[in-house]
């Protein structure tokens, strides 16, 4: 029987989360004789390949690109894990949701103290996603299945997260390993 | 006259005495009663709802309903329990509770008490409401992001310290803390050494130059959930 496909990305985080993931250490031997990694920044793969059984989705979604991704995600994954305090409730990036966008653009490109801009152009190129209006939480955006929050959930958590869904038991965190920090 | 009774907590037989609320009984009984707005030095006040209780089929305030003979309480059933959930989510989206960051993370009421209910996620659209910040005390810092309105601070201020910093203002969603000075907590007698400094369950009021003095792993709520102290008079 071929292994379950597990795929992840990181949306509007750090990659902190990603990093606590390999905090797992040679558990990750273990971890890939349970699994096959599908698109990841673990393998580079850019795009989903097949069905996957489990998508773990770091980050929220501050631009029209994490958008994409992340229905990309919940279309080819039977489950969807938002992972880190990022995902499952905006995190750091979303600090910029009480104040307008133009106001953060324009501390970011024209205004802020250490900005050297003498034509005050802010970046447009059609390559560059779309930044939206505020930073939303994976939930608010697509269907999300199971919550990991922290910042980053440590390894512990990720590890008996990955396993207990991996092999079809109720995900049921001890007090220690529910954390917001 | 005899002023000791029986009441029932789930199905539980406990003692009670005339004058007690239903939280002191509970408490001395070892049974565990989520609370944020009360607090064993201040009188209580009935606000925040996390206590609620039903009592022969209606719900009621804990922290402030007088136990009475023969009462027959629910406090641990599915209903109780999703009620008190759905006001602790509200309180998280209706700030902007950082707690990657915040100082008060794992000595904090609020987000205890989220563990507790082994919250993962809020049922509720986030608000990211705008909220200021008032770093003008030398000592002291009120941050509004993370305020509940709990009025801890309010009481503790006037009951605890014989003065009046605080107050309520404004209504419904607008409701925040005030300060009685001229505009700014630094304008006030606020003093670092204020019961009031130290009341507040989240990390809206917090002594400066103190943050994360305890490492991870050694803060109150790191390892036994909120109420745990409670639950072991009587285990
Ligand atoms: S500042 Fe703290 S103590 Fe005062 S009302 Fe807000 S949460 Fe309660
Ligand atoms: S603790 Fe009883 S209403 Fe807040």
């Amino acid at each position: 029987m071929s292994k379950p496909r597990v795929a992840t990305t990181s949306l509007a985080g750090c990659f902190g989360c990603h990093m606590s993931l390999l905090d797992i250490d040679e558990r990750i031997l273990q971890l890939i004789e349970l699994i096959d990694f599908d698109r990841s920044p673990i393998d580079d793969i850019k795009h989903i390949s097949q069905r996957c059984a489990v998508g773990l989705i770091e980050g929220g979604c501050c631009n029209e690109e994490n958008v994409h991704v992340l229905q990309e995600f919940r279309k080819n994954c039977d489950v969807l894990v938002a992972f880190g305090d990022c995902a499952t409730m905006g995190g750091i990036p979303a600090m910029r949701n009480n104040i307008p966008l133009e106001e953060c653009i324009n501390e970011a490109y024209r205004d802020g103290v250490t900005v050297y801009n003498p034509k005050g152009i802010v970046p447009d190129d059609p390559e560059i996603p779309l930044l939206l209006d505020k930073v939303y939480p994976a939930h608010e955006v697509v269907k999300i299945d199971y919550f990991l929050p922290g910042c980053p959930p440590s390894a512990d958590t990720l590890w008996a997260a990955l396993t207990a869904l991996l092999s079809g038991k109720p995900l049921d965190l001890p007090y220690e390993l529910l954390k917001y920090d | 006259m005899n002023d000791t009774f029986k009441i029932t907590i789930d199905g539980k037989e406990i003692e009670a005495r005339q004058g007690q609320t239903i939280m002191d009984a509970a408490d001395a009984a070892g049974i565990y009663i989520p609370r944020l707005c009360s607090h064993p030095d201040l009188k209580p006040i009935g606000s925040c709802r996390v206590c609620t209780v039903v009592v022969d089929g209606r719900p009621q305030a804990a922290c402030v309903k007088p136990v009475m003979d023969g009462m027959v309480i629910e406090n641990d059933t599915p209903a109780v329990l999703q009620h008190r959930r759905n006001i602790i989510d509200m309180m998280f989206v209706e700030g902007n509770h950082f707690c990657m960051f915040c100082e008060k993370s794992g000595n904090c009421e609020l987000q205890a008490l989220a563990y507790r209910f082994g919250i993962t996620a809020p049922q509720y659209p986030f608000q990211f409401p705008e909220k200021e910040v008032d770093g003008s005390h030398p000592d002291i810092l009120l941050d509004h992001n993370r305020c509940i309105m709990c009025a801890r601070c309010v009481r503790a201020s006037q009951e605890l310290d014989g003065k009046n910093v605080f107050q309520s203002i404004g209504r419904g969603f607008h409701r925040k803390i005030g300060v009685n000075g001229e505009k700014e907590l630094g304008d006030t007698d606020m003093a670092v050494s204020d019961r009031a400094t130290e009341i507040c369950p989240v990390g809206c009021i917090i002594k400066k130059r103190v943050g994360y003095e305890v490492p991870i792993g050694q803060r109150i709520y790191d390892k036994a959930p909120i109420g745990s102290d409670i639950e072991e008079v009587h285990p």
